[in-house]
């Protein structure tokens, strides 16, 4: 008991001395994961879209060709990125192009260190989402899309307006790991001097050895980041399905103008359950 | 002789060594309502999904107004958005409203107007009886009226001919009842259809041409009172043996 009593004097020293820096650091976790994550869902949904356009042996062999090769440097860029630690990526990326670019492109200060942490933590991330993507994409039945083709859709309209929104429903809880994922891992951005959340500890602790403390701190800080975005993202799942329930609708006004309206009371010839929506009227 | 719409020509479809269709010829002509009755496995739902090139034909023409659709290089899009499709499956899209179902191939496809799309959309919902449902969303639906909306979309396209996939096959016997009203309403409507059906007296009752597909390719086709009370060939007799009965 003690012992916890002595933790929490501790943290809150540590908290009343260095409460800015923490902040800081878990506010520069947060810019980078939230963006990150988004950036890297669009490189996903991008990929997912150009692996699966379909074309079939009838098609012109540029056309064939040009698939073909699209594939293939997809496959290539989310093997890479997902075979790699991305601390190694980031070491790689922020010291790799000034090498070959003999310093005429490089990530110099503050908004390069910003620059490059979102470009590798985007990019890995976005190797993730490709293969979430493209699974969502085959989760959807073949029927949308021949519902979507039949009336007249082309590759993208059907994309767009019919395979994606219920992709991305269903790889809603993908996109909430990789954030929570993304979340955590950013503090390997260390290694190329960003200053997040886990960042700031190792600068607090460096100079008052309270690793203990600070540690508890951090816990608690990442918890509550992870627990918050866990519990917006099942929001954001619940909003999307919409309601469970639905309105019937007994007038419009539009349709009454266009003349091809007929009175609810009259029921339709061919809906059995027309008294349904006529609220009772009808057996009065 | 109304004008010829559609004139399928020759038309073969294989997978792989599988041979679905060997030279199919028929013509749907203006106003027509032809069902095509057969076993199943025989190619009617492979013909109208030729028919509406969702299949590749492994040969022979589409014609549609005189052109081939079905050539190399030609484009599929415009040709689908003239010509319907109900399928077995509804196939409604699920992300979207009733309202929003029969709106976005003419707002997309026909780029037409939201007013205009929404009035013609309202329309042809009050046809066929689902106007009360515009907000509902196709998984708070029953089968039945999943394939009016379904019906419904179609119709917004202002299609030249409505394909019918078995439309009722997956529906129970009531929900059959209110589906078959609705194509009977568009049949009397003038509405050109083709429709692949397993509902003997529809095919009797509403077509006024009937094609019998056995195997792949047409065993015998004719009018619905010549081919149901004296059929000539053994296979379509046997086929219909049990429908005459009842």
């Amino acid at each position: 008991m003690d012992k916890l009593i002595q933790l929490g004097s501790d943290m809150a020293r540590l908290w009343a001395a260095h409460g800015p820096k923490y902040l800081l650091g878990i506010r520069n976790t947060l810019i980078l994961a939230i963006a990150a994550t988004a950036i890297g869902c669009l490189i996903g949904f991008v990929c997912g879209v150009l692996n699966t356009i379909p074309y079939t042996k009838q098609d012109p062999l540029p056309k064939r060709f040009l698939l073909k090769l699209v594939r293939v440097v997809v496959r290539a860029y989310v093997e890479i990125f997902r075979g790699t630690p991305m601390m190694l990526q980031a070491v790689f990326i922020f010291y790799g192009i000034p090498y070959f670019t003999d310093g005429a492109v490089s990530f110099k200060g503050m908004s390069g260190i910003w620059a490059a942490s979102l470009i590798v933590v985007s990019i890995n991330t976005g190797a993730y989402m490709a293969e979430s993507v493209r699974g969502g994409i085959i989760s959807i039945d073949p029927g949308q899309t021949e519902g979507a083709k039949a009336i007249g859709m082309n590759h993208v309209q059907t994309m767009v307006n019919v395979i994606l929104p219920q992709a991305l429903r269903n790889i809603m809880p993908q996109i909430g790991n990789n954030l929570i994922i993304n979340i955590k891992d950013t503090s390997v951005m260390f290694v190329i001097g960003f200053i997040e959340f886990f960042a700031q500890h190792r600068n607090i602790v460096g100079v008052n050895l309270m690793y203990f403390p600070s540690a508890t701190i951090e816990m608690i800080g990442y918890l509550t980041m992870t627990l918050t975005a866990s519990f917006l993202l099942r929001w954001a799942e619940k909003k999307m399905d919409g309601d469970a329930d639905f309105q019937l609708v007994q007038a419009d006004q539009l349709v009454m103008a266009a003349g091809t309206y007929s009175h609810p009371d009259k029921g339709t010839p061919f809906d059995e359950q027309s008294r349904e929506y006529t609220g009772g009227k009808g057996d009065s | 002789m109304a004008e010829p719409i559609l004139e399928v020509r020759h038309l073969s479809k294989s997978f792989g060594a599988n041979v679905v269709l060997r030279d199919i010829d028929f013509t749907v002509s203006q106003g027509d309502v032809t069902t095509v009755i057969g076993p199943s496995g025989s190619g009617k739902s492979t013909l109208l999904r030729c028919i509406n090139l969702l299949e590749t034909p492994t040969a022979g023409e589409i014609v549609f107004h005189g052109k081939n659709v079905a050539a190399r290089g030609a484009d599929p899009t415009a040709y689908r958005a003239k010509v319907g499709m109900v399928f077995q499956s509804f196939n409604l899209f699920n992300n979207m409203t009733v309202l929003e179902n029969c709106m976005v191939g003419q707002r997309k496809v026909l780029k037409r107007d939201a007013e205009t799309t929404r009035k013609n959309a309202m329309g042809y919902l009050e046809q066929v009886g689902m106007a009360p449902y515009i907000n509902a969303r196709p998984r708070q639906l029953s089968g039945g009226q999943k394939q009016r909306v379904a019906i419904a979309r179609a119709l917004a396209m202002e299609p030249q001919v409505l394909l019918f996939d078995e439309p009722t096959s997956a529906l129970d016997p009531e929900m059959v009842g209110e589906v078959l009203s609705v194509m009977r309403d568009l049949a009397n409507r003038g509405m050109t259809m083709l429709v692949v059906t397993h509902e003997m007296a529809f095919a009797r009752d509403v077509s006024n041409h009937v094609v019998f597909m056995d195997g792949g390719v047409i065993a015998e086709e004719g009018e619905p009172a010549r081919l149901f009370n004296d059929p000539q060939n053994p296979r379509t007799r046997e086929f219909l043996a049990r429908f005459r009965q009842a």
